[in-house]
């Protein structure tokens, strides 16, 4: 007899949604220049959640001039010791608010809320923490003796982990002492906004942290705008490549964190069902939408006909609806654009001639979804196995021995992240050794960690977040 | 009177020298430009010095096959390895420091003293990054703290094959504070010598080829950047540039515009830095990638 889950739904009543959401610039909301808004919809439903005020050149001059005051006047000449005290007040604040910015996350977003409550949030208030305690102590980190700030920093985000993504942006930059002017993704711009109302609680300076919405015009007039020292951008590898060539030839500073196609290799010894929940864990975490996700399965020839059946037995259990359903593992696509894209790539698998299975779900009327899937019989050279799908889509690959393993691992311009399994020491760490990509997974996969530098090789772009490497990215001075 | 040459009275004593062909460094040989092109190099008193080869765009692509076919036995080796052999530069440059002292008088125009002044801190400056191979790891790497049952690690590894454009100013000491950082972090370096001033780079050339170097570690063209750059800052097997000695700002914004196609990794320009200065670790720093490991603890 089946088991049979009743709903429990986290409740709506801890968020408190505007109708209507303005700029936030230095220290106050104000509406765009133009007028302009755009609605943010919960894609779990389609509902309208807000209407999101388009910030326009006037808008971006606006924030950037308080980002610049402030640096110049409050922040930079502030001492470490009292910035690093503003950023545990964010903490705090963050740990004290995370019930309903986790809720809020998983409105906006279509994340499960089991995973905006026990990974995004504890993470978002795990990163000030961390940076908090780096703020008065940037002459040890390497750095040279007198590293300093690079003034004010134009910081774009994707909308796969938007409080999250926002926390690695502004805890670093704000630590090393410069100010921040960051704009959230279109499509989920609430929990920057709510973070807005944090800064206000924790008495930040005004235009220490502005925060302005829109779309890809937006953020193109704010990456490019003259005013900006630094450019931090997380995104595709298209439009980080687009930014890096706007940028020739300035002084702007630039980090990019950009696509991946993230290996997962198994091994014949590898412990089979710890490796199977970690390639769940790796591709279907999110919905997908994660850059460092585990979207190549390389599995060694002997093992592949059993991982593969234990694989889609436990897809068999994963359910997928109601985001704010405690019980539920997979939520909502996070747009309609987003859906179309894999949608795309999905067909591009059939019509190349790799087999597909998806999980058997039922898909909600409403909203955006897709159900686990994943490709057999997939080549180096299908369209699955070389584009990044950012979406629950799983392309199987085989190799025999170790090198042909890296061979293929290795097969890509992205370089973002890797997984190994093996019981083997000597090769986890001989693979890893010849992995071309910044994080590797060693039977585990998808952890992260304030302390630990996250970025990639090759065109997963350029400079770290997180750990002491991460502080680079927001420091000049001679050893940088 | 004669002697015992047989040479007449009063001829002149002085030997006619053996002049040298210059020529390209790629792979570790020395080939002419495929293209068959040279150009004349001449002293900073105008005096002839010698035909140089003229590199083309083809040189720059063999060039770059010769460095990332060393990359894996380069980044391979160990630090320890690298780092007696980039000592061993040093000690090879220290024999033919007059050698360089000479060209460096030639090319600059500069006063003797000044010259070796020059070759001594180039030696140094070897010295001082084959002391670097060994270190970075621990300087540049981390143990991190992570919030969970895991050991976690990171350690700095090379970019891979960098495309760099020596000063067109500090023939030598300025190409080897640009070079040397480049292999130390364990990449592989096609440069491009100062279009003006290129026989210290040629001389050079010659230490590493008779030094321990595996062919193809370093490649040096000689010719004009502006030529060959543009086909290496769009190849796809270039992981970066290093456009220390571009001084064209227009040429500069293109390539690095040319380096977004593939997201290379671009230091920018410097053309007025002071070669003498302690370099610091902004040069170590600027090719290397962050590789971060996680394994479970457990029983």
């Amino acid at each position: 007899m089946p088991f049979e889950y009743a709903p429990a739904p986290e409740s709506r009543s801890v968020v408190d949604i505007a109708s209507s959401y303005g700029l936030f610039i230095n220290g106050d909301f104000v509406d765009a220049s133009s007028g302009i808004t755009f609605k943010t919809v919960n894609p779990a439903t389609e509902e309208v959640l807000a209407d999101i005020s388009e910030a326009g050149a006037a808008d971006v001059d606006r924030a950037v001039a308080a980002a610049r005051a402030a640096y110049e006047n409050v922040w930079g000449p502030m001492s470490g010791r009292d910035r690093a005290k503003y950023l545990f007040r964010i903490a705090r604040l963050v740990q004290e608010r995370s019930r309903e910015l986790a809720v809020l996350e998983t409105l906006d977003n279509g994340k499960p809320i089991r995973e905006s409550r026990d990974v995004d949030l504890p993470l978002v208030a795990a990163h000030f923490f961390y940076h908090a305690g780096w703020a008065d102590k940037l002459e040890h980190a390497g750095y040279g003796a007198h590293p300093r700030p690079i003034g004010v920093a134009a910081q774009v985000i994707p909308w796969n982990f938007p409080l999250l993504m926002l926390a690695w942006k502004i805890a670093p930059a704000l630590a090393c002492g410069n100010t921040v002017v960051l704009k959230p993704a279109e499509t989920t711009p609430l929990t920057a906004l709510a973070f807005a109302d944090i800064c206000r609680q924790a008495d930040l300076p005004p235009g220490v942290v502005n925060i302005i919405t829109g779309a890809g015009d937006t953020g193109r007039l704010l990456v490019e705008h003259p005013d900006v020292d630094k450019v931090a951008f997380t995104g595709s590898t298209h439009v980080g490549k687009a930014i890096q060539r706007a940028l020739a030839g300035t002084d702007t500073r630039l980090s990019l964190e950009l696509g991946g196609k993230a290996a997962n290799v198994i091994f014949d010894d590898a412990p089979l069902d710890q490796a199977v929940e970690g390639v769940v864990n790796g591709i279907f975490f999110n919905q997908g939408h994660v850059c460092c996700a585990g979207s190549r399965l390389l599995l060694q020839e002997s093992i592949a006909e059993e991982v593969v059946d234990s694989l889609k037995r436990r897809l068999g259990t994963l359910r997928l609806g109601d985001p704010l359903d405690k019980n539920t593992d997979i939520g909502a696509i996070n747009s309609a654009g987003q859906l179309a894209r894999i949608v795309d790539l999905v067909d591009s698998g059939d019509a190349e001639g790799a087999d597909r299975w998806s999980a058997p779900c039922e898909l909600p009327d409403r909203g955006y979804w897709f159900p686990p899937t994943i490709f057999t019989g997939v080549t180096q050279a299908h369209r699955i196995a070389r584009e990044e799908i950012f979406g629950p889509v799983l392309s199987v690959l085989t190799f025999r021995t170790p090198d042909e393993a890296v061979e293929k691992a290795n097969n890509t311009p992205y370089g973002l992240s890797a997984g190994i399994w093996t019981e083997k020491g000597s090769r986890i760490l001989w693979m890893a050794e010849r992995l071309r990509a910044g994080v590797v997974w060693a039977n585990t996969f998808n952890r992260f960690d304030p302390a630990s530098p996250f970025g990639g090789y090759k065109e997963s772009g350029f400079g770290r977040e997180g750990g002491i490497q991460g502080l680079g990215a927001y420091l000049s001075g001679e050893d940088h | 009177m004669s002697d015992e040459t047989g040479a007449p009275a009063g001829a002149p004593t002085a030997r006619v020298e053996v002049r040298k062909t210059y020529k390209l460094f790629i792979g570790g040989a020395f080939p002419r430009s495929e293209s068959g092109r040279t150009y004349e190099v001449v002293a900073a008193d105008g005096r002839f010095l010698a035909n140089a080869a003229k590199g083309s765009r083809k040189d720059g692509r063999d060039a770059v096959l010769a460095a990332r076919k060393a990359q894996p036995t380069w980044s391979a080796a160990t630090a320890y390895n690298r780092g007696q052999v980039l000592y061993r530069v040093a000690e090879v440059m220290e024999g033919r420091r007059e050698q360089f002292v000479a060209d460096i008088v030639d090319a600059e125009g500069v006063s003797s003293s000044d010259a070796a002044l020059q070759v001594d801190a180039a030696i140094d400056r070897w010295v001082w990054y084959a002391g670097w191979t060994d270190k970075i790891a621990q300087v540049l790497g981390s143990a991190n703290p992570v919030a969970g049952p895991y050991f976690n690690f990171s350690l700095p590894e090379p970019s891979g094959v960098v495309a760099a454009v020596a000063p067109q100013e500090s023939s030598l000491l300025g190409l080897v504070s640009v070079i040397a950082p480049i292999v130390a972090s364990a990449n592989t370096v096609v440069v491009i010598a100062s279009s003006a001033r290129p026989l210290p780079a040629i001389t050079l050339t010659e230490v590493l080829g008779t030094s321990d170097v595996p062919g193809g570690t370093v490649n040096v063209l000689t010719g004009e950047a502006g030529e060959i750059m543009p086909w290496l800052a769009s190849h796809a097997d270039v992981n970066a540039l290093d456009l220390t000695g571009i001084n064209d700002s227009a040429l500069a914004v293109s390539l690095e515009r040319d380096a977004a196609g593939t997201v290379k990794r671009v230091r920018r320009p410097s053309p007025d830095a002071d070669w003498f200065a302690s370099p610091g670790l902004s040069r170590l720093r600027a090719f290397v990638e962050t590789k971060t490991v996680w394994h479970p603890l457990g029983v």
